[in-house]
Formats: C-alpha cells, sequence, structure tokens
C-alpha cells in the first residue's frame, strides 16, 4: 500500500506519479464470475384507499443481460432512474427480483431464485460498496464492530482473532490499524469510504458491487478511492460491478461498460469501442454532454448533441424503443418495433434500429431484414426473420452493419 | 438533430469590474475556537464575464460568496474587507438596503433546487413574488405575467400551464431551470452560481450550462460559477479562482489555469481527475493526505502538509512550472 490517511510529505509528486495504479485490462478469455439472463425487476404500483389494488408497474428493471468477467470490471452507467441501482441491489439481493436468473460462482448457481436461507452462504462472496460514507456507517459503532461485524455474522473466525483480521483489514485500506476503537464521525470523507470499502473486504468477496463509490468525495479524494479500489481488485482478485453515472470514472476504472436507459441496456462493449465508436445515439449524446476540461483548455467545447426533454415515466414507457421520444433520429419504426440488443463486433451490442457512428447513422433501418420487417415496421412477408440470440454472453459470430448478415472473427 | 458548436470567443468585456473583493476575511466564532473560513480573498468580476470558483469543501467557496449577497448574520460572523458591488460598499450595509441590492442587482442560484423552492406554494407565486419585492407598484396580474415570460424563457414547455405547478411535479431539470427563472426576473446584473449542476444528470447538466450562457449572452451579466467539477468550470469560466484552505491560490485566465497551473494544488486537481478523451492508461495521481481543519490551519501555505513540492524545484513534462508560485 503506498496510501496511508496520514499526509505523506517524504514522496515527491512524480513518485507518486511513477506508482503503478493502471487501470485493469480486458481478458477476454476470463470465465464470468456471474452471469445475468433477462433480469427483471417490476415495483408493484398500489392504489390509495383502503383497498389497494395493484394499479401498474415501475419497470425499475426490464430484462437486462450481461456477464462480469472473474476478475474484471464492467461499468454501469446511465441517468437517475435508469434502473443502474436497482441492478446492483438485485445481485447483493437486497431485492428479489421479478423474474430471470444470476448465475454466480464456479458452481453457476442461480442466486434470483434462492431463499434467505440457500443465500446466507452465498452473501460472503457478494458484498457491496455504498455511495455515501455518510449514512451507511451505524454513527454509534466504533470502527471495529463495523468492519468486525460480517466476521461474527458468519462465524469465520474464532471471536479471539476478530480484531487481529480487522486490524489487518484497516492497514490493507490504508488506515492506521491502532485507530479500530474509534467511531466513524472521527473520520473524514475519505476515510469512511475507506471503512466502507474494508467492511466490503472483510469476507473475501468474489464480487464486488460498488454503488456511486466514489461521488460523494472530493476531487482529491475521489482519486485516492479509485486507486485503492484497483489496488485491491489487483491484489485480491476481486469482479467489480461499477455503478456511476461519471462516464470520465467509469472509463478509467472499467474495461467493459454498459449504459442503460429506463430499465435496459441500450448498448454494452469494450471501453475502447464505447467510448470511440459508439453506436447508440443515447451513448452519442451522454459522452457529448461531459465536460472536457483539456479540450475546453485549448478552446472550445467538443461539439453537443442536445437531448430534449426528460427522461419518461418507467410507469408507462414508450412503446418499441425506449429511448425514441428523445431521440435525435428516431424514425417511424421504433415507435413500432422495440430494437433487439444486437451483437454487432467481437465484443459490442447495441440496441437499436438506426446504430451508426455519431454523424453515420444509415437511412434504412439496419434490423429489419434480421426481424423480418419492412422499413416502416410492418411485417414484411417476404423476408423471414433470423432468431437474434439474446444470450449475457458475446459470441463468436456478429451482425456486420455493413454486409448485413452474421459474420465471424 | 440539434448540434450546437457554442462560441468560445467573448467579446472581451470592457469598463469597470462590477464586483470587486478586495481582502475578503471571514470568520465564525465557535465553541471550539474562531474558525477562519475566508481569508485575505481578493478577486473581480466584470460584466459579460464568467468567474469560475474551484475548490473542495470547506475551502470557502460558498462563504465568499454569500458574503457578497450580505447572507452571513452578522452576529455570527465577522467579515473585514471590501466587497464593493457596482461601486458601492457592502460589508457592513444595513439589512434594509441590502435587500435592495440583493434580487436586483446580485442574485443567486442555489445548489438544491427542491430544498430552495418552497414546497407549499406555487412555482409561479414564488417567481412572483420574487417580482414584486423589487416592484412594489406591479400588480399581481402583472407578475404572473412576468412568470410565465421568464418560465418561457429558461426552456420550461407550457409555461401558461406550469406555473401553477407545485416544485415536487417538476423534474430535477425543470425545478433547476425555475430556480434560474426566479434568479434572473429582476433582470439582475451579477449572478451568483452556487452548485448549479451538482445534483443534475449529465444530459441535464449540458442543457443547464447551455442555457446559462445563452442568458449570460443576453442580458450581458457577470457570473460567478462555483462548482468543485473542474469540466463544468474549464467549459463555462473566462477566470478561474482556486481556493485551498479559505484562501485563493492559483487566479488567472481559464486558459492559463488549466495549461499552465502554477500552485502545486492546481497541479494536484488536474492530475486526480479522469477524463473521457485521455490516455486510458495513465494512471491517476492523488493528492495525499486530507483537507486542512479550519480550526487549526497548519502555518504557512495551508497546502503545505500535502504538498510534495515544498523544498524541492523540479519541473517536467506533467507539472510544468515552477515550484512555488500563486498567494497563500
Amino acid at each position: 500500500m503506498t496510501e496511508t490517511n496520514e499526509p505523506t510529505t517524504d514522496v515527491t509528486f512524480s513518485e507518486l506519479a511513477g506508482e503503478q495504479h493502471t487501470p485493469p485490462r480486458l481478458d477476454p478469455d476470463a470465465p464470468p464470475v456471474l452471469t445475468v439472463d433477462n433480469l427483471r425487476m417490476w415495483f408493484p404500483v398500489k392504489s390509495s384507499g383502503v383497498i389497494s389494488r395493484t394499479v401498474g408497474h415501475v419497470q425499475a428493471v426490464d430484462g437486462v443481460s450481461f456477464e462480469v468477467p472473474k476478475g474484471g470490471a464492467l461499468g454501469l452507467v446511465g441517468e437517475s432512474g435508469c434502473g443502474k441501482s436497482t441492478t446492483g441491489r438485485l445481485i447483493t439481493r437486497l431485492y428479489k427480483p421479478t423474474s430471470g436468473q444470476m448465475y454466480f460462482g464456479d458452481n453457476r448457481q442461480d442466486i434470483a431464485s434462492m431463499s434467505n436461507r440457500q443465500l446466507k452462504p452465498l452473501r460472503r462472496d457478494v458484498q457491496m460498496i455504498f455511495q455515501d460514507p455518510y449514512t451507511s456507517l451505524n454513527p454509534r459503532h466504533t470502527v471495529g464492530a463495523i468492519v468486525g461485524a460480517p466476521l461474527e455474522v458468519h462465524k469465520v473466525v474464532p471471536k479471539k482473532q476478530v480484531l487481529s483480521r480487522v486490524q489487518e483489514l484497516l492497514e490493507v485500506v490504508g488506515l492506521n490499524p491502532e485507530h479500530y476503537n474509534r467511531y466513524p464521525n472521527e473520520f473524514s470523507g475519505g476515510q469512511r469510504q475507506r471503512i466502507g470499502i474494508a467492511r466490503a473486504l472483510t469476507l473475501n468477496p468474489k464480487l464486488l458491487v460498488a454503488d456511486e463509490p466514489v461521488s460523494a468525495l472530493d476531487v482529491s479524494i475521489q482519486a485516492q478511492v479509485i486507486n485503492l479500489l484497483q489496488d485491491l481488485q489487483k491484489e485480491f482478485d476481486i469482479a467489480f460491478l461499477f455503478i456511476a453515472h461519471d462516464l470520465a470514472v467509469v472509463r478509467h476504472f472499467c474495461p467493459e461498460v454498459a449504459v442503460m436507459y429506463l430499465g435496459k441496456i441500450v448498448e454494452i462493449a469494450d471501453r475502447d469501442t464505447l467510448y470511440k465508436r459508439s453506436h447508440h445515439p443515447y451513448t452519442q449524446a451522454l459522452l457529448s454532454a461531459v465536460p472536457d476540461i483539456k479540450q475546453a483548455a485549448v478552446g472550445g467545447r467538443r461539439e453537443r448533441i442536445r437531448l430534449e426533454g426528460d427522461v419518461p415515466s418507467p410507469i408507462n414507457p414508450p412503446s418499441g424503443c425506449r429511448f425514441r421520444t428523445r431521440c435525435p433520429i428516431a424514425k417511424d419504426i421504433c415507435a413500432k418495433v422495440e430494437p433487439p440488443l444486437l451483437q454487432i463486433g467481437p465484443r459490442h451490442k447495441v440496441a437499436c434500429h438506426f446504430p451508426g457512428e455519431l454523424g453515420k447513422a444509415p437511412e434504412q433501418p439496419a434490423t429489419t431484414r434480421l426481424l423480418g420487417l419492412d422499413s416502416a415496421g410492418s411485417p414484411d412477408a417476404s423476408v423471414t426473420p433470423t432468431e437474434v440470440p439474446q444470450h449475457p454472453g458475446y459470441d463468436k459470430t456478429w451482425y456486420d452493419l455493413e454486409r448485413q448478415e452474421m459474420v465471424s472473427a | 438533430m440539434t448540434v450546437t458548436a457554442p462560441s468560445t470567443t467573448r467579446a472581451d468585456a470592457s469598463g469597470d469590474p462590477y464586483l470587486v473583493v478586495e481582502d475578503l476575511t471571514v470568520r465564525f466564532p465557535t465553541e471550539d475556537g474562531l474558525i477562519t473560513a475566508v481569508q485575505g480573498l481578493s478577486y473581480s468580476v466584470q460584466k459579460g464575464r464568467t468567474l469560475g470558483i474551484v475548490g473542495e469543501s470547506g475551502s470557502g467557496k460558498s462563504v465568499s460568496s454569500m458574503a457578497v449577497l450580505g447572507l452571513h448574520d452578522p452576529k455570527s460572523a465577522r467579515i473585514t474587507g471590501s466587497i464593493k458591488v457596482d461601486g458601492q460598499e457592502v460589508v457592513g450595509l444595513p439589512e434594509s438596503k441590502m435587500r435592495k441590492i440583493r434580487g436586483r442587482q446580485v442574485s443567486m442560484i442555489f445548489q438544491d433546487a427542491l430544498a430552495a423552492l418552497h414546497p407549499f406554494y406555487k412555482v409561479g407565486g414564488q417567481l412572483a413574488e420574487a417580482y414584486q419585492v423589487h416592484h412594489p407598484s406591479a400588480s399581481k396580474r402583472e407578475a404572473r405575467r412576468k412568470a410565465i415570460e421568464m418560465l418561457d424563457r429558461v426552456g420550461i414547455p407550457q409555461p401558461d400551464r406550469r406555473v401553477d405547478d407545485f416544485p415536487h411535479q417538476f423534474s430535477g431539470g425543470m425545478r433547476q431551470r425555475a430556480m434560474i427563472a426566479m434568479g434572473l426576473i429582476n433582470d439582475p446584473s451579477l449572478i451568483i452560481a452556487d452548485e448549479p449542476t451538482t445534483a443534475l444528470d449529465v444530459t441535464v447538466q449540458a442543457q443547464i450550462l447551455d442555457l446559462l450562457q445563452d442568458l449570460q449572452r443576453e442580458f450581458d451579466s457577470a457570473i460567478i460559477m462555483i462548482t468543485h467539477d473542474l469540466g463544468v468550470i474549464a467549459e463555462m469560466a473566462d477566470d478561474i479562482l482556486v481556493m485551498y484552505g479559505g484562501r485563493g491560490v492559483e487566479y488567472g485566465t481559464a486558459k492559463n489555469v488549466l495549461m499552465r497551473p502554477q500552485m502545486p494544488y492546481t497541479w494536484g486537481l488536474l492530475s486526480s481527475v479522469p477524463d473521457v478523451t485521455g490516455d486510458t492508461d495513465a494512471p491517476l495521481i492523488p493528492i495525499p493526505g486530507n483537507p486542512p481543519s479550519l480550526l487549526s490551519p497548519p502555518p504557512g501555505c495551508a497546502f503545505h502538509p500535502r504538498c510534495t513540492h515544498k523544498d524541492k524545484v523540479e519541473g517536467g513534462a506533467v507539472l510544468d512550472g515552477p515550484a512555488r508560485a500563486g498567494a497563500g
């Protein structure tokens, strides 16, 4: 560990810069530690009155599929209300999903349908880091009690050894191990987040769900925590589901990124593809809205796609493509048919009828021949629909947008 | 598709600065001792220009701007120095005179629009009230018309209907727009925007920032933009003031501060944020340690316990500049 909570004065800036906190690289052959298949979470909306009937559903997560590779990191980005936090809470089984499967671990057990009793041994392997280090730590418990609680709940080590394990963990996250008997209010925001991380590490998890782990921290502290998470990932081979709205932080941390909009994944790809050659108009709009220091400093912003209006209600989402109400390139077909999440590259899937790089969206919908439709979105008898695979991982073959047929590597 | 290429070169506003802050110090007596929240701060803003104030929590960026609006209780805050709004000294001004300035000449846009708008009153009523305070002769009808006009100007659809909505019926972005409408209803010459987009999504943030720039061009107002987000500052500001531990540590044009920062703290800030276009393999270089306590600030430069350059002089490709510079 190069980081301490005490001001480091004997390390020069350039020495710090030389420290290798390099972002993780994509390992395409890593087996998945978690496979999420068609996951759905619909919260019932009850009518008011004595007899409350279910009058609708908030479709917070609606058919989401992805894989998190072992020791890797998948970023989940999107605007507030897109369902990214709900997805995180489903994976930690803080909610029971409405439908869908989540296969976890070496035995590929489906944790979506397990009872709480069956889940208990698995809860060790999936832990969560929360956004707000001020509300996620009990102010009346000492740091030792907070970090040691998982050990006692799961009876992993004898009581006598809890303290030494706690101190070891505090040291790992860069806190003074002698501070185990202090209370959370004696620590700064960044240090509290480190306590939250230590607690998540207590049981040697295989998967960490980090829900906005740095967005509540000051800028200079954010980088400390990101570097810590990267060091831990390397050291303990932990897989991350990294949920954040900050596209720059996600780009730095995650070799693979999924973009969510209104409960669905609209684009998922490896980092370079997503940030340099995104094919979905929503991803492009999100990226163009991020202020860029370097660009602005040399003069002017990048061209910006202005999205009009707000995200529609997830209780009554738009028909067809959910993004069409704000999409700058939407056509008739988008209101009629929902675009499937189509694999268009070795590690690139996109859900759009008009996928293309910024400014190069095709005139005619690219999906019609696959789906057996004419260009207005009505069924076309002369074209036989092809089965579009909708499973979580990537295939060896994919749909080539230029040639309009399936190709392989 | 609406692709906007924003204008980057603004005509340099000539003439005297609209706001001049000189040697401003704000202290708060507490049970634990005297807290010096702002110390010896000086800056100025001209009409038509934007000053960005960057700093971490506790750096004094909000406290200093609240002093401009006279929002500190004279019983609990000790303010020394000088704040001149359009040539008029504001420090020590009685509340009755301060009220004439507040909202009329200088107005503020707050971060949390849900907390800043009253939940019991209709949005239109709150806007109309802000107008009537400074236009006592205006009729209710006139004030309502003005409220609708402002809602329309900040881009709220169907303003004649939405004017009768309550704040909770607005989305986050619309509430922030309503806040901006309220801040601009009396055509103030100086707008202080305190983290106006921090609570918003990036797409909505982009809308609000565009709106602020359009309105600034239209009204030729001066803007002080307070934020911790360097990206927002880079896009909005003409000048940048970096604050640390209650002091201004670096002050200059946006280009100079971002491209040729002189103060190690500014280097640290710039190297600790990732960006969306840079090298993905470049590691983040954090600033070690934590921000200083305002109760017992370190002697000398407040940044020195975290500074990796305090006694060494070194230059480099990344860290271009002399080792020590700036105030503080």
